[in-house]
């Protein structure tokens, strides 16, 4: 996928003034903010599990090699072929490559992010293959040529009057208006694409090393059908996904639910091992896992390794200010909201996302909703501290910030600065003493009024007081 | 040096020296984590929660009910009476009450499809279906409709139960397990819960015994 993350101030500011999108994000205020809220509630031991969840993942971060090599092993014994790539491209390759050796043409897609990060889509259709996007979200995207612009509900900046006109345009039938109408369209459009698929691509929630499966949870059902339906499986993940047992999955299976949607689980929860046993009239005759590296492993050994806990729920974005004001297409690749603002400037560059460590208020909401307790304004903090050190900030911000160390290790100069300031500000505050608009800092002034000083600086009272 | 090697050897190398952890030997004890408490009434509680997302439930006190159950809820519902069973489920006298099911994999056009289970978890509500020759993944998911007969005595508190029920009766665990929490659902249009994606639209458990 472009990036597109430099361009995130100017996207920002059309995001806020574009009122049909603003409506769309306020659903995800009511739908997910309040449905996590309750889901939560419902769990008696949430702290409980919240601390094993995020113990367990630690632990496989810690022991990442391990684990993975165990995982191997098992899905090697079941026959399972696993596949290990460094960067997007290479899982590209990869797929590529079992199409031919396999003869596939028609591919179902269930929704996969790190499919996304690989652009695989488009490389198939390179290829000359036929790729079906199959979550309702995905598929919609598909028709209108945009990406997902939230982790978990892709189309959430879309209206259904919006998806009304984009089927009634490809589908060559009469324009419906009820969302129940609307999905039963699309399950009567992907039907046959399920049926005639040769293969079928899927992402991975979690892989687990214990039994050498992948572990993927769908409301839609698109999943399973992906997954049982073409002779030949793909599944396409990170390789920081795997958990260490059954047992943990279903740990962090209490949270990753009701973290995403407010669910106490997702509709579906597929365990899925080898290929398909003799006598068995359904399930793919070949699997194959894909783990992808794409920079996760140089998050490990520096303060960014907790990032790697991820399980990719989307709660620090349903909660953050910043998304819930601007959405997910402003972050400029396939990752938004505070999560993204950490993963983003670690896969493509730091010099190619700027502005996204700094796409926060620090308000603290996003570490408090993880339910892998990452400490996201801690590790966006940590990259804004990189961007100084590497001199990535522009140059009248550098400036400006070095002129006001020295000001500021020079009392005497402070003091006569400050004092100066003051009653400047004072003067122009005039009668009112408000300052309607103020040079260098309009962006502050356009929206509202700075009340002036009153004309002494702390200083200047303080000494006042002991010298009477 | 491909992929697999520089990737192993990243991870190698950021790990360090810290002390190797018995990785296998924790895998192989595969630790329980904390467990939420449950009322003790299991039957109960996963009915509860089955309704709650969306199965309808119905119970019965042996096998032999079932079929006019069935019969009851298709024709209540103007659906259709033909459909597709686990071969295991065929002997119990549905053309006695005018259903017709076939034992095969369902297609696409199948719109009922009866399926055993191997497990009921009672903390959500949740089916745990095994795929098999006999137990075929399908007959679960192209149907409209999918009604799964469970025994009460097979309802376990937790999924944790679930797993440990399939270490002793199977050893391995099957091509697919499939946990199944009432009709397919999306909310990607405007997070509008709709019922009915791509799966079933409806599903009726029915408890035996």
């Amino acid at each position: 996928m472009e990036v597109t993350a430099m361009h995130f101030k100017r996207k920002a500011a059309e995001n806020l003034g574009d009122e049909k999108l603003q409506q769309a994000l306020e659903k995800l205020q009511t739908k997910f903010v309040d449905g996590r809220a309750a889901a939560i509630a419902e769990l008696p031991n949430f702290g409980e599990v919240r601390d094993a969840a995020a113990e367990i993942r630690d632990k496989v971060v810690r022991h990442l090699d391990r684990y993975l090599l165990h995982f191997e092993q098992e899905a090697a014994a079941r026959g399972t072929v696993v596949h290990w790539a460094e960067t997007g491209d290479e899982v590209n390759r990869i797929v590529a490559d079992i199409a031919r050796q396999h003869g596939l043409h028609k591919v179902v897609k269930s929704k996969s992010m790190v499919s996304e990060e690989c652009g695989l889509n488009e490389a198939l259709e390179s290829q000359g293959l036929n790729v079906l996007e199959t979550d309702l979200g995905e598929y919609i995207l598909q028709l209108a040529h945009e990406p997902p612009s939230h982790i978990v509900a892709p189309v959430v900046h879309k209206s259904k009057e919006d998806i009304s006109d984009l089927f009634s345009r490809h589908h060559a039938s009469p324009r419906k208006t009820g969302i129940a109408e609307l999905c039963r369209e699309a399950r009567e459009v992907l039907r046959p694409g399920f049926l005639s698929a040769d293969l079928g691509i899927s992402g991975a929630n979690f892989i687990i090393a214990e039994t050498g499966s992948v572990l993927i949870v769908t409301n839609e059902g698109n999943g399973r059908l992906a997954t049982t339906l073409p002779r030949v499986h793909v599944a396409i993940t990170g390789i920081e996904k795997v958990v260490p047992t059954l047992e943990d999955a279903t740990t962090l299976l209490r949270l990753l639910p009701r973290s995403a949607t407010g669910q106490s689980i997702t509709n579906y929860v597929s365990v899925l091992t080898g290929t398909k046993e003799k006598g068995e009239s359904d399930g793919p005759e070949h699997f194959h896992i894909i783990l992808l590296d794409n920079g996760r492993s140089q998050l490990l050994g520096t303060e960014l390794q907790p990032m790697l806990r991820c399980i990719r729920c989307g709660a620090c974005m349903n909660h953050c200010p910043v998304y819930q004001n601007i959405g997910g297409h402003a972050y400029g690749w396939v990752y938004p909201g505070p999560m993204g603002s950490v993963l983003t400037p670690v896969f493509v560059g730091l010099e190619n996302a700027l502005d996204l460590p700094n796409a926060s208020t620090f308000c603290g909401e996003c570490a408090v909703v993880c339910p892998v307790k990452i400490p996201l304004p801690d590790l966006m903090r940590h990259l804004r501290h990189q961007q100084v050190q590497r001199h990535l900030r522009p140059w009248t911000e550098r400036v400006a910030l070095r002129l006001w160390s020295w000001v500021a290790r020079h009392p005497a100069v402070y003091a006569l600065f400050t004092r100066a300031a003051v009653r400047l500000l004072g003067w122009l505050g005039g009668e009112k003493k408000m300052l309607h608009h103020l040079p260098g800092a309009s962006g502050w002034t356009k929206g509202r009024d700075m009340p002036a000083p009153s004309g002494r600086t702390f200083r200047e009272l303080y000494q006042a007081r002991r010298s009477p | 040096m491909n992929a697999r090697e520089n990737i192993l050897a990243r991870i190698g190398k950021a790990r360090g020296s810290s002390i190797a952890a018995d990785v296998d030997g924790e895998i192989r004890r595969h630790q329980r984590g904390p467990i939420p408490p449950l009322e003790d009434d299991l039957v109960k509680r996963f009915g509860e929660r089955a309704v709650s997302l969306a199965s309808d439930v119905a119970r019965a006190r042996t096998i032999t009910e079932v079929p006019g159950l069935v019969a009851h809820y298709l024709i209540e519902r103007q659906l259709p009476m033909q459909g597709v069973c686990w071969p295991a489920l065929a002997p119990y006298g549905w053309n006695s009450v005018g259903i017709e099911l076939q034992t095969r994999a369902a297609r696409g056009d199948d719109l009922v499809g009866v399926t055993g289970a191997f497990a009921g978890i009672a903390e959500t509500g949740t089916l745990m279906l095994l795929s098999g020759p006999e137990t075929p993944a399908t007959v679960s998911l192209l149907p409209e409709t999918h009604i799964a007969i469970l025994d009460a005595e097979r309802i376990v508190a937790t999924m944790e139960q679930a797993w440990d029920r399939l270490r002793v009766e199977r050893g391995a665990l099957p091509r697919a397990v499939n946990f199944v929490s009432g009709p397919s659902r999306t909310a990607d249009i405007e997070q509008t819960v709709t019922l009915g994606a791509h799966g079933p639209y409806r599903v009726l458990i029915i408890i035996v015994g």
